[in-house]
């Protein structure tokens, strides 16, 4: 459980900073209003124009991925506006980060970092709707009330649409943000009501709404060759064969710029359709230099592990307290395990693509699927010499994100070829193959884990000795965990070291990072321990942070962050406790699993009902969570979409998905052997929510982390085999 | 040329016969709605019915549509109003929405032969792949369908175009002369 401000935030702040996101601490909001015409539109601010109909255009700013922000963020202003919503309508910000601030798809962050900025902007649009009535009426602003889209003079009975005052509001001072009066949570009209997906409508039809769907006059497309093994170089391309396919424009090499998060080595292939392009890539003859990387495979990789948690201690020890060799010696019992998770790919279900236009005067422009936009306009204006306002990149909705599009080397691909043929837009897409094989992977990783019981049954200490992943500084690094992993605060004895291997890998953030990982080996290890003392989980989690009071509240990247609040977990585990019977009889030849994790700001615990069928395969029936996300949930909809999701996605994870190495390249493919779960998979899930006194926070991953030790300690209840390893193999439940 | 009958007109593709037919209608048709998701026939991403029948676009080939009767997600209705489409908007059975087109022609040709699917004819019928989870909801929203299908029930989840959410906020006014765009 990250306590806190959690070392991935803060090391994903550096990334995106580094990347050229140029995120600011706060969302800026450029209020300098006008009107366009007389009769016109009104831009009251960089997000909100009223239209003399009585219309609103409302601008969301932050990337679609599937978590329904362009609905939500709209949201917040469209309430504080006092806005119909039915009038609403809302269009995606083009990537502008002096006009919208920052534009970030990622760590379940836009909840946190928008929640008062968002509904400030709206509250700063009806402050000056207000003025125009006061000025057009003689009267004062404190007389005048509001009305879905409408100002009311109560004494007078006068009233006037949003829209009739909208010219005259463009004209009034902008009021200051930060003073700028919000509603009473008694009185929101929007936040709180279940809202569709506002391009639901858009997506039935079938129109040209995500990345890939961007259709330009004179369009070609690109398929881009790349080695297969991690870390090789290009030597040289023969391209004459494929040059000769038909259909095929032009095939060249590409070279990498040192930064696989960018662009490395490869090879173009360009044709007037993309199926054409990505087939005459059979015809490359490409020689690559491997250097050593064709020795590294995962069988290695787990004896190394094995051998250095065995034999070895940690290399770098991260969190040292107390008296841990005494501790061990004086226990009563000593509880020791190793666990493993692979690696694992974000596969979304639109492959990675970008569109890219050189114009003819060396600037460009861009239609980029991607999380984090403003990252992405930085590299490609760095990769092409150019100030990032020469790079003009359009922000479409996103098949899915999960994390593998805060990375944007398919935008600076695009933008190396875009280069060689200014005038003419490019479309590159990946294959599903180029996707599976080409990601930045959620590391693996192994922990030799060792808890100390007293005499009482007490958990007295506790060591970790986690095997990672060297994989360089600078970049996000998701090869890492908190070094206040939880129970390490509430213990005396503590001792967390790490030892790191080396590997040309690409690693990168996958929905809840690290979390996802640590979530199953801390709290099924617990289990173990709970277990070893005679008591189940709950009951210890409870009695670890018995007496406990919340931590101070911190800085963090999205402003003032509440400490981590023992209260929280004790709420979410006494609900989902209630909501699944625990404790009572289950049904016949099923059993009940608990796991918690407290991240992204938000304390989820989940039970799991699980049973096997006569050929072993695991049954989930039923999986209910109860979460705690703070005061309100903005869109009743949009999050039981995520909690539901993200509980699918854990189990998917832990039941079948891994990426294996081979030869030093990723051996999975395609669907068939990077199997993600199917409808059939799919149990019966129960949402609850503990509300709290703090402002909401964010819902794309806090759900997913304790699914998978709830499952795993079910399988446990269910056949007394432990599960120490990820992907479940069944075959061990004899 | 490949001739075959693409929403109700008539087509001629001067391409590969071997394209399949995915990027043909999307390279060429300019009909992206069908979606690239694995290429080979795994995902259900691409699906569009040929003569009727729901069939995954990336396996067949230009050559093996002539002469079929093509119906992509565009087509299925005009003004958005196929009982499928209405009940995956009101059961909110979207997330990214990149799988939906798929699912949504998987489902309609289900509806088409049983209007009223069990869940496990809806788990056989749907094999499609949804990475975003909202496998909870497809069922409720296909039997759901189906039940309009019947006639036991009324949608009006999704507006037609025309009247969708930007032009429905526009068009509520719209009564007034000024109010044309």
């Amino acid at each position: 459980m990250n306590r806190g401000p959690v070392l991935g935030r803060r090391a994903f702040l550096k990334a995106s900073a580094a990347a050229g996101g140029g995120l600011a601490l706060a969302v800026t909001v450029p209020m300098g209003a006008s009107a366009m015409a007389s009769g016109g539109p009104a831009e009251l601010n960089a997000f909100i124009t009223i239209n003399p109909d009585n219309t609103i255009t409302i601008i969301g700013k932050n990337p679609e991925i599937g978590q329904g922000i362009k609905t939500m963020l709209p949201m917040l202003i469209a309430e504080e506006l006092d806005a119909d919503w039915d009038q609403v309508s809302i269009q995606q910000g083009d990537t502008d980060a002096a006009k919208y601030g920052p534009q970030l798809a990622g760590g379940s962050f836009a909840t946190p970092m928008n929640w008062f900025p968002m509904r400030q902007t709206g509250a700063a649009g009806r402050q000056m709707l207000l003025a125009a009535a006061a000025l057009r009426w003689g009267v004062d602003t404190s007389e005048l009330t509001t009305e879905p889209s409408v100002v009311v003079h109560a004494a007078s009975g006068r009233r006037a649409t949003y829209g009739e005052l909208a010219g005259e509001a463009a004209t009034v001072p902008v009021p200051e943000l930060a003073g700028v009066p919000l509603k009473d949570a008694a009185d929101f009209r929007i936040i709180g009501t279940p809202i569709g997906g506002i391009d639901s409508p858009k997506i039935v039809r079938g129109e040209p709404i995500f990345g890939v769907d961007t259709q330009l006059p004179g369009m070609v497309y690109a398929a881009y060759e790349r080695a297969p093994v991690f870390g090789s170089k290009l030597i040289s391309a023969d391209t004459e064969a494929a040059k000769a396919e038909p259909g095929v424009i032009d095939a060249f090499t590409v070279a990498g710029n040192g930064n696989p998060t960018e662009l490395v080595d490869g090879v173009a292939v360009i044709a007037s359709n993309w199926w054409l392009a990505n087939k005459a890539r059979a015809k490359l003859n490409v020689q690559w230099d491997n250097g050593d990387w064709t020795n590294h495979n995962s069988a290695k990789y787990d004896a190394d592990a094995r051998e250095l948690m065995a034999n070895a201690t940690a290399a770098e020890v991260f969190n040292e307290k107390g008296d841990v060799d005494a501790a061990f010696a004086n226990a009563a019992q000593v509880v020791d395990a190793e666990y493993h998770y692979p690696f694992l790919a974000h596969v979304p279900m639109e492959p990675m693509n970008c569109t890219a236009l050189m114009h003819e005067d060396g600037t460009m422009e861009m239609w980029a699927p991607s999380q984090t936009p403003q990252g992405g306009q930085g590299a490609v204006a760095g990769y092409l010499g150019l100030t990032p306002d020469k790079v003009k990149v359009h922000i479409t909705r996103m098949g899915g994100g999960f994390g593998r599009r805060l990375n944007n080397d398919y935008m600076v691909q695009v933008a190396a070829i875009a280069k060689q043929m200014p005038g003419t837009p490019v479309q590159l897409i990946w294959s599903r193959e180029d996707d599976v094989r080409t990601d930045f992977y959620r590391p693996s990783g192994w922990h030799r884990l060792r808890a100390a019981l007293d005499e009482n049954g007490k958990l007295a200490g506790i060591q970790d000795h986690f095997v990672t992943w060297d994989i360089g500084g600078g970049a996000f690094n998701p090869a890492v965990m908190p070094a206040n992993e939880f129970p390490a605060p509430y213990l005396d004895h503590v001792r967390y070291g790490m030892t790191k291997m080396p590997t040309a890998v690409p690693m990168g953030a996958l929905r809840a990072p690290t979390s996802n990982a640590i979530a199953f080996t801390f709290q099924s290890f617990l289990d173990e321990v709970a277990h070893a003392a005679g008591k189940d989980l709950p009951t210890l989690m409870l009695e670890i942070v018995e007496g406990a009071e919340a931590e101070p509240d911190t800085m963090g990247f999205t402003g003032p962050t509440p400490g981590f609040n023992p209260q929280r977990l004790r709420n979410v585990t006494n609900k989902v406790m209630e909501m699944s019977g625990w404790g009572q009889p289950v049904a016949e030849g099923h059993a009940l699993g608990y796991g918690y994790y407290f991240s992204h700001q938000g304390y989820f615990a989940e039970v799991v009902e699980v049973s096997l069928n006569e050929r072993k395969q695991i049954q989930v029936h039923n999986v209910w969570a109860a979460g705690d996300v703070g005061s309100h949930i903005i869109n009743p909809y949009g999050a039981l979409n995520q909690v539901e999701g993200s509980i699918i996605d854990g189990l998917g994870q832990a039941m079948q998905l891994a990426v294996e190495i081979e030869g030093g390249a990723v051996k999975q493919s395609n669907f068939h052997n990077y199997r993600l779960p199917r409808m059939p998979m799919t149990p019966q899930i129960h949402v609850e929510w503990v509300k709290s006194d703090y402002s909401p926070t964010g819902l794309g991953e806090p759900a997913l982390p304790p699914v998978i030790p709830a499952l795993t300690n079910a399988l446990f209840a269910l056949t007394g085999t432990r599960i120490r390893d990820l992907p479940i193999d069944t075959s061990k439940f004899a | 040329m490949t001739q075959m009958t693409v929403n109700d007109r008539p087509v001629r593709f001067d391409m590969d016969p071997q394209t399949p037919l995915l990027w043909a209608l999307r390279d060429a048709a300019n009909l992206t709605g069908s979606k690239y998701g694995c290429g080979v026939g795994d995902c259900g991403a691409c699906m569009v019915l040929v003569d009727g029948e729901a069939l995954r676009s990336c396996l067949i080939t230009l050559a093996e549509a002539e002469g079929r009767f093509i119906t992509t997600i565009e087509g299925l209705s005009e003004d958005r109003s196929h009982p499928v489409q209405q009940a995956m908007v009101a059961e909110q059975a979207i997330q990214c929405g990149f799988c939906t087109p798929g699912i949504v022609m998987a489902a309609a040709a289900l509806i088409q032969r049983n209007p009223d699917p069990s869940e496990a004819d809806v788990r056989e019928a749907v094999p499609n792949l949804c990475r975003c989870g909202v496998y909870p909801r497809l069922v409720r929203a296909i039997q759901r369908a189906g039940r309009v299908a019947r006639r036991r029930e009324r949608i009006s989840a999704a507006p037609a175009p025309g009247i969708d959410m930007e032009d429905a906020a526009r068009a509520v006014p719209a009564l007034r002369a000024d109010s044309a765009e």
